[in-house]
């Protein structure tokens, strides 16, 4: 970052937005005073109530992305305490304030509750309530909802509303996806290359499905079918995944959706041949299981070599799939597993750089790339082996416009060329664009079937549900 | 990854054991530690390990299961300690066996039960508040404790993740611990990213900024705490006692 000038007044409340690598979290994380000064260069003044923001700590609250790195303590209530004790505040003082910041937030249970047993919107508005309990002059959230479901993200936002109406504080809030945060904040400022811009108040961010033009769905054969597969933990009473029954076709996109706990990313391991149905099966019709050695026999027993150029897999987390220490290397592994020559997939790789526009990157580290560039190589090493069938966990999670659109082309490019995709998402965009057939998952239990709704009809019956049954 | 699962199992809230102070918990192993490491006879961990057998209802162990479940790394460690003994030692009978099998139970159950029933956070204050542990390290430790689950669910992931690239080890044991370590590396990069995360917003609460920290919950001493000391301590002589009037009694320092 180069050049900035920000004056935020006390009270105010402002989203920092752009797209991802603008520079926005190293600007939150400099007025944070937690800016690593090591390998950076640092130019110019920043101040925090007229001085430096490390001096200014105590009167900061800070609240980021993973709700499972923030929390400390084993419980609710002594996890917003832990704030106030640092402060050395007496323990009669403590409680009171505990009572009432778990009330501003909304948080729905009493101070007993388990932290583990909550989920990802209540751990983090419990993170908000520990913030907020330190009456902190200045309030930073760093994308405080990507990690989160529509319902949990809304909760959040919800609780950010209310705490900060009073203006007792001033808040900055750093968003790629600045549409949900408008009725929240006085003003909002993107970070482009080289400044920033200050929006007016009727500034909307363009839809990032607009003039989207994608190639259409090719109607092909069934290639993979969950046949009333299900899956329960071993020493667990309630399956993670109740029998469903699901159909991948070549040339379509299936996407699962439902609430967290429903067993989404359960059923798309199932479907990846990565664990086995406790229940039910999962059955590879003849034209992706051939060339098997024993082709009759379900995926999850194929060998991985067989396994990674018939079904590509994209895990949710980029990072937990890298295996190498260069991208060209990264792309070329798959090819390599399934037999491929070395020279066919050294070509492959470098093909993918390109289209991917990563060949500059092409001897880093996959570590060092960001977010959006580690999603988009995760999803290029899944498509180096050509598979028939893809499915992919939450691809578009915390991805900013750019990015997401980039993901959306290079999947519906997969689908014209007869791929079969399996998508699960909450990302109501994507479902919308790319979508064939729907499987919404419940938190119910017995058994579920997908069918085939068109979108357009599927839209025009607003709360009918005739696939759950 | 199982015997990680087993340890990493969390308290039972609301049992009997669960409201003797984790201090008063800690002195009790203590004692019965010392005890343990001097005598090499079979009686005295005998007497020991059923006194801590008595615990178990009390620490809300009464299942088979559970116990099994948290238990079976112990056992099957106690069973093959006292099996070298038995098979490689040439003066070793199968009573020693069985005494040095008892010693290791005797002097891991203990710690079995403070998990099962001690909050960690008890612990952490009591540490803190009655024998001046630094917070730093205390709360430290404990803000560590907390990423060990969410480690073992990302192992299976990872796990999965290799497979999905093509990578399996099959039968080959080389090629097996070659993809061990590197699931194992790259949980490690995984952990010490979330760790950095965790000490910023530990740090962003104000935690270890230079002020002497409060407490909000305390950690009170009571007489129950004195008496389940002194309890283990009576033990412990009965141990010692029957062993010497059975004449198997044979302190390590005798030689």
């Amino acid at each position: 970052m180069t050049g900035v000038d920000l004056v935020v007044e006390p009270g105010e409340r402002v989203l920092l937005t752009g797209a991802s690598g603008a520079g926005k979290s190293t600007l939150l994380a400099a007025l944070a005073g937690i800016l690593d000064a090591e390998g950076a260069e640092v130019a110019g003044e920043l101040t925090v109530d007229g001085g430096d923001p490390r001096a200014a700590r105590g009167r900061l609250g800070l609240l980021a992305q993973d709700p499972d790195s923030q929390l400390v303590m084993t419980r609710a209530g002594d996890d917003v305490a832990f704030g106030l004790e640092n402060a050395g505040l007496p323990a009669a003082d403590i409680w009171p304030r505990v009572d009432e910041a778990l009330a501003a937030v909304g948080f729905p249970h009493g101070r007993d509750r388990p932290t583990q047993a909550l989920s990802g919107g209540e751990k983090q508005r419990l993170v908000l309530a520990g913030v907020l309990a330190r009456r902190p002059g200045l309030l930073l959230l760093d994308e405080p909802t990507a990690q989160l479901d529509p319902p949990g993200a809304a909760l959040v936002r919800a609780a950010v509303a209310r705490v900060t109406a009073d203006r007792s504080a001033t808040t900055i809030v750093v968003d790629h996806d600045a549409g949900p945060w408008l009725p929240l904040v006085d003003r909002v400022v993107e970070v482009v290359p080289g400044g920033l811009v200050e929006h007016g108040p009727d500034w909307h961010p363009a839809a990032r499905t607009a003039g989207l033009r994608l190639p259409p769905a090719v109607d092909g054969p069934v290639l993979l079918t969950a046949e009333a597969a299900g899956f329960t933990y071993r020493g667990s009473a309630t399956p993670a995944l109740p029998a469903t029954t699901a159909v991948l076709r070549s040339g379509r996109t299936l996407a699962v959706t439902g609430p967290n706990g429903a067993g989404k990313s359960t059923l798309a391991l199932l479907l990846a041949g990565l664990r086995a149905p406790t229940t039910g099966r999962i059955a590879a019709a003849r034209d992706l299981a051939a060339g098997v050695r024993r082709e009759h026999r379900e995926p999850h027993r194929w060998r991985a070599g067989e396994l990674v150029s018939r079904i590509g897999t994209v895990f949710q987390h980029p990072e937990q799939q890298f295996l190498t220490g260069r991208l060209r290397d990264e792309l070329a592994l798959g090819p390599l597993r399934s037999g491929e020559h070395a020279t066919a997939a050294r070509a492959t790789a470098e093909e993918l750089l390109e289209r991917l526009g990563l060949t500059a990157f092409a001897d880093a580290n996959p570590y060092t790339l960001s977010g959006g560039q580690q999603r988009r190589l995760s999803v290029a090493t899944a498509l180096a082996t050509a598979p028939q069938v893809l499915v992919l966990d939450e691809p578009t999670f915390g991805q900013d416009a750019a990015t997401w659109r980039e993901l959306v082309t290079l999947l519906a490019e997969q689908r014209s060329r007869g791929c079969a995709i399996a998508v699960v998402t909450h990302d109501a965009d994507l479902v919308e664009v790319l979508a064939d057939d729907r499987l919404p998952l419940a938190m119910t239990t017995g058994e579920r079937a997908s069918q085939r709704v068109p979108a357009s009809e599927e839209r025009n019956e607003p709360g009918a549900e005739p696939w759950a049954l | 990854m199982g015997a990680v699962t087993s340890l990493a199992l969390g308290p039972t809230a609301g049992t009997r054991l669960g409201r003797i102070n984790p201090v008063a918990q800690l002195g009790a192993i203590g004692v019965v530690t010392l005890v343990l490491l001097t005598s090499l006879d079979v009686v005295t961990p005998a007497v020991v390990v059923a006194a801590e057998l008595c615990l178990l209802p009390a620490a809300g162990l009464s299942s088979p299961w559970d116990l099994w479940r948290r238990t079976w790394p112990l056992l099957l460690g106690a069973s093959s300690v006292g099996l070298v003994n038995v098979l490689l030692s040439a003066d070793a009978g199968v009573i020693t066996g069985v005494g040095l099998g008892l010693r290791v139970v005797g002097l891991a159950l203990p710690g079995v039960l403070l998990v099962a029933t001690t909050d960690p956070v008890r612990l952490a204050d009591a540490l803190t508040l009655h024998w001046r542990m630094s917070t730093r390290f205390a709360f430290g430790a404990l803000a560590a404790l907390r990423l060990v689950p969410l480690l073992i669910g990302e192992f299976e992931s990872v796990r999965l993740a290799r497979r999905a690239r093509g990578v399996e080890a099959g039968r080959n044991p080389v090629a097996r611990a070659r993809l061990l370590g590197g699931i194992v590396f790259a949980l490690l990069v995984s952990a010490v990213r979330r760790g950095s995360r965790l000490a910023t917003a530990m740090d962003a609460r104000g935690f270890d900024s230079g002020i002497p920290r409060s407490n909000a919950r305390g950690s009170r001493l009571h007489r129950r705490d004195a008496a389940f000391v002194a309890g283990t301590v009576a033990v412990c002589v009965a141990a010692v006692t029957s062993s010497v009037l059975t004449g198997a009694w044979h302190p390590v320092f005798v030689g």
